[in-house]
């Protein structure tokens, strides 16, 4: 046990000399949870659109100043024929041509239909949909409707939608895997390489003991980065913890050990360091990002990738992180989830030490 | 001129017996673009949906009935108690709730006017705001059918009829999404082969100590650095052609552009990016410094890059930021190329851009580069 | 006596407050073997490394093939060649292709270059290997090679860092054999070892303590200076002054 503390100091001394690489871990965390947490976001404001006044009366220019002072559209151009329209959306700034015909007062007045056309660049598909219901509910209340049906909405558990609601638990679960299954890897992988790690196999100490010191100090690191993203999320965004703290630290822990023993899965079976990388990016990092309900809703997902997110481990610790910190629930409704994630990680120790003593003898 | 011609043999024999490199040029393009479009979607379909139905009326059953019919939504409950719908949106088995209070119909054939109330799971913002829009899209509907069966007595069921908005989309008529991600998904691929290959090379052969021979030789350090760039050029524009076949086979998409623009600006954009590799493979230690460099400037490229959250709804310091993302623009460009089929003189402003990073990076890489560090 | 090749003056090199070199001095003539010992963190590499111009000095000044190690460190490149302590051919490179990269580095022609190689390679007898990937070469076939490369554009002076280590005796032995038959095409050869009967093949040696230079002859004028019976023990009484401990 002595030795392995004697380890421990190594590795620890290895990684706090370095401190362009200490910093590197140690800020990265906090600043992709800053940007992300504020620049992520699929509200629509202050879309540029351009108009095409064909009528030209009192009453289109009232529509086109309705359509100005709301917060979603912003009319950046006149113009004088839709033959321009094409020209405009190929310089892809703009979404929306407002397109008022002619006789479109007379019509009103009649009582006739009146109708005001779009043209929508539908490159987005989301945005295009979004935009167009926008501008029938501006039109609709333009020509004095009352609605029928009078909706009023709730957001449960993030009442202004804020993105860091989103992004905050996604950044923990994303951050967790750089830190503890990249840089585990590849440190052990290095070790390899240079052949120093032959010289600490050879020596009296048991090999396991010399594998296990070296995950110990980013097991620190990422527990540090643990309470810099949570109090970052408290105090800069406003994201209250729902739920019992003790608990969240329970379930990244065991995030964490799943993630340090995939790394120590990784580096025994690459032989070079960017054998270790390729493996961690394509294996981890982007099925992180995209499978695991960062980004992406899962339910939208085709059957087959959704099946594949589940064998993700931060698919399972991201949704149970949502549901501690933003939703406030106990251990009663994420046991489940927990369970799965520990048998993850009790597999991937498993694993990875099995295959560590087949490659020793 | 000669020794460069020696550095460049010998970097071309070294990328040709990498097989990771191989492997990469031909899975990255098939994988991503298998999967991505299919995952990175914010499309909503499917989307689940508890209705608690208060009313039992025949307009509450129709409207029910309207909204499971509906390719956006899911309805994974129909009943009559809002715990248990709150139930299944604590579980995340749903998403929205719909709730028809009692006396919905009655208020509606009456006054022709009806309260609901819709409560989302926000956590996720984007696809609660989505998901209530859409939601709200098909209520509206609904009434304007009551309205059109008069079902309902609307006092001004005129004016209802006479302004009418008629969107006509262009370029994705179908909303397909896929259309939309399988173009930055190409931006994605020649970011990771200029970006992460090329970070990682020079630092590996300082690893190596091949680099100090280098050093102690009297070649010029940009000529040293120019055979870096010549392979990962080829190699990137090698991998566009294979991401476009396949974008071409699997979704059908062929570019409205012409791929001359399209090459032009992937040209530059891989010299830009292996530039930014090498930058920070210069200034890195050791491999896995300068790899977990490469990954956080690749996560802020490419979250920040509007590739898949539009820049036009990030606050406005965040679209400042973005102006210095080299991937925000080519993600605008290829998009404007491959749907629009925008030529080079629309895209000008964004090709001056690009071309500005490849100078300063490439630039930058061979002042930092200190051959008597 | 014949000219001198390198000359240096109170050259020091300091890391933050640690001085590594510190104000040292000597010349090496044109064609000797000039051996550079010192215990590991004695400062011999990194005197090694500027005099390479691989690293800048703190102060003090010197030439190496009539440039000056300061400021023209490119024309002091084109003159050396340099053999480092860490493995530095290409290993993902056969052995034709790493003699042909290095030797096209330095301006040499490939006609030129393609003749000498066989030549080299039979000279070696290495020719059976010249299609092997030098990463499956044994240790001391590698370690001669990469001398070879070092020398192959015949340069003036080459620099070795402790180009011996870890590999056998006999391997050693034929090294040094490379390594008089450089000196007899007129090469200078400036070697830093910890291999005390090593020492012994040089013309001249200079022991560094400290980052100081403690003792500047040849082997012989040492020994009886010292009475000792080998380099060995020379170095050993000298050694025992250092204060910093190696690494």
């Amino acid at each position: 046990m002595k030795q392995f503390w004697a380890f421990v100091n190594k590795e620890f001394l290895h990684i706090f000399r370095d401190r362009q690489t200490i910093l590197i871990l140690l800020l990265m965390p906090v600043v992709q949870v800053l940007l992300f947490g504020f620049a992520i976001t699929t509200d629509i404001q202050n879309s540029s659109v351009v108009a095409l006044d064909e009528c030209q009366t009192a009453e289109s220019r009232a529509l086109l100043k309705e359509i100005e002072s709301g917060r979603y559209f912003d009319i950046v151009q006149y113009i004088e024929s839709d033959r321009d329209i094409d020209a405009i959306f190929k310089k892809g700034k703009v979404k929306i041509a407002i397109v008022i015909p002619q006789d479109w007062s007379r019509r009103i007045g009649a009582g006739q239909e009146a109708p005001l056309q779009l043209i929508v660049d539908a490159s987005n598909p989301n945005e295009a949909s979004i935009l167009t219901g926008y501008l029938q509910g501006i039109a609709a209340q333009f020509a004095g409707l009352e609605p029928v049906l009078d909706v009023e909405t709730r957001m449960l558990y993030n009442p202004q939608l804020k993105s860091a609601y989103t992004f905050v638990p996604g950044v923990i679960g994303l951050v967790l895997m750089l830190i503890c299954t990249l840089m585990t890897s590849v440190s052990i992988v290095r070790e390899k390489e240079t052949g120093t790690m032959e010289v600490l196999l050879v020596s009296p100490s048991k090999p396991l003991y010399i594998i296990f010191s070296k995950t110990i100090p980013y097991f620190v690191i990422a527990l540090i980065n643990i309470v810099t993203i949570i109090l970052l999320s408290m105090f800069v965004f406003g994201v209250p913890i729902q739920g019992s703290i003790a608990l969240l630290f329970g379930v990244s822990i065991t995030y964490i050990f799943a993630s340090l023993a995939l790394g120590l899965l990784i580096s025994t079976v690459s032989s070079t360091q960017q054998i270790a990388m390729i493996i961690s990016l394509m294996g981890l990092m982007l099925p992180t990002v995209l499978l695991a309900g960062l980004l992406f809703p899962i339910e939208n997902m085709p059957m087959p990738l959704q099946w594949v997110s589940k064998i993700v481990p931060a698919t399972w610790f991201i949704d149970m992180t949502k549901a501690i910190m933003i939703k406030g629930l106990g251990i009663g409704l994420i046991w489940k989830q927990w369970l799965i994630l520990l048998g993850m990680t009790v597999l991937f120790i498993g694993i990875s030490v099995s295959r560590f003593k087949i490659r020793l003898s | 001129m000669r020794t460069f011609l020696f550095l460049l043999e010998k970097e071309f024999k070294q990328i040709v017996r990498n097989r990771i490199i191989l492997a990469m040029i031909i899975a990255l393009p098939t994988i991503q673009l298998a999967i991505l479009p299919h995952a990175a979607t914010y499309e909503i379909r499917h989307i689940n949906l508890a209705v608690v139905d208060a009313d039992h009326s025949t307009l509450s059953a129709e409207l029910t009935a309207k909204l499971s019919a509906s390719r956006y939504f899911n309805l994974v409950l129909a009943g009559t108690s809002y715990e248990q719908a709150l139930e299944l949106l604590e579980d995340g088995k749903a998403h929205l709730i719909l709730e028809i209070p009692p006396h919905f119909e009655k208020s509606l054939r009456l006054t022709a006017k009806a309260g609901l109330m819709i409560a989302v799971d926000a956590v996720d913002g984007t696809m609660g705001s989505i998901g209530s829009s859409y939601l709200n899209q098909i209520l509206q509907s609904f009434a304007a059918d009551l309205i059109a069966r008069g079902d309902i007595a609307y006092p001004d069921a005129a004016l209802q009829a006479r302004v009418q908005v008629i969107p006509q989309y262009r370029y994705n008529t179908q909303l397909d999404y896929k259309t939309y991600m399988v173009p930055g998904i190409l931006v994605m691929l020649l970011t990771l082969v200029g970006g992460i290959l090329a970070a990682l090379n020079i630092v590996s052969e300082k690893e190596q100590g091949t680099l100090e021979q280098i050093n102690v030789s009297p070649v010029p350090k940009q000529s040293y650095l120019l055979a870096k760039v010549i392979p990962f050029w080829i190699i990137g524009l090698l991998t566009l052609a294979i991401g476009l076949v396949i974008a071409r086979f699997m979704y059908g998409i062929v570019p409205a552009g012409s791929l001359l623009t399209l090459y032009a600006f992937a040209a530059v954009y891989v010299v830009a990016f292996t530039g930014f590799g090498l930058l920070i493979s210069v200034a890195a230690k050791t491999q896995q410094q300068s790899m977990f460099i490469a990954f956080f400037f690749l996560l802020i490229f490419f979250l920040m890059g509007g590739l898949f959250t539009p820049i036009s709804s990030m606050p406005y310091w965040a679209q400042v930021i973005t102006w210095f993302n080299p991937t925000a623009y080519l993600i605008d460009v290829v998009r404007l190329i491959v749907m629009k089929g925008s030529g080079f003189a629309d895209l000008l402003p964004q090709f001056f851009c690009i071309l500005g990073f490849a100078v300063v990076f490439n630039v930058w890489a061979i002042f930092g580069y200190d051959k008597t560090a | 006596m014949s000219e001198a090749v390198i000359k240096v003056e109170n050259l020091t090199k300091r890391f933050g407050d640690f001085t590594a070199v510190d104000h040292i001095s000597f010349e090496v003539r044109k064609g000797e073997i000039f051996g550079f010992l010192g215990a590991n963190g004695a400062g011999k590499t990194t005197a090694m490394r500027m005099l390479c111009g691989l690293s800048r000095p703190t102060e003090g000044h010197g030439t190496v093939a009539g440039f000056d190690i300061a400021r023209q460190q490119e024309q002091i490149k084109k003159n050396i060649g340099y053999m480092s302590q860490k493995f530095s051919l290409y290993n993902d490179l056969k052995v034709w292709e790493n003699i042909r990269l290095f030797a096209g580095i330095y301006g040499m022609k490939p006609k030129r270059i393609a003749a000498k190689t066989d030549e080299l390679l039979n000279r070696l007898g290495f020719m059976a290997e010249k299609n092997t990937f030098v990463e499956k070469l044994p240790l001391g076939w590698k370690q001669k090679l990469a001398f070879s490369v070092a020398i192959f554009h015949e340069p003036q002076i080459v620099f070795l860092d402790e180009p011996t280590g870890g590999v056998d005796p006999i391997t050693r032995r034929q090294f040094w054999e490379l390594i008089y038959e450089a000196v007899e095409q007129g090469i200078t050869v400036f070697v830093t070892t910890h291999y005390m009967d090593e020492a012994e093949y040089c013309d001249r040696v200079s022991i560094m303590v400290d980052g100081r230079i403690e003792a500047l002859d040849s082997p012989r004028e040492l020994k009886k200076r010292m009475e000792a019976r080998s380099m060995d023990e020379v170095f050993r009484q000298l050694a025992r002054k250092a204060q910093r401990s190696a690494d």
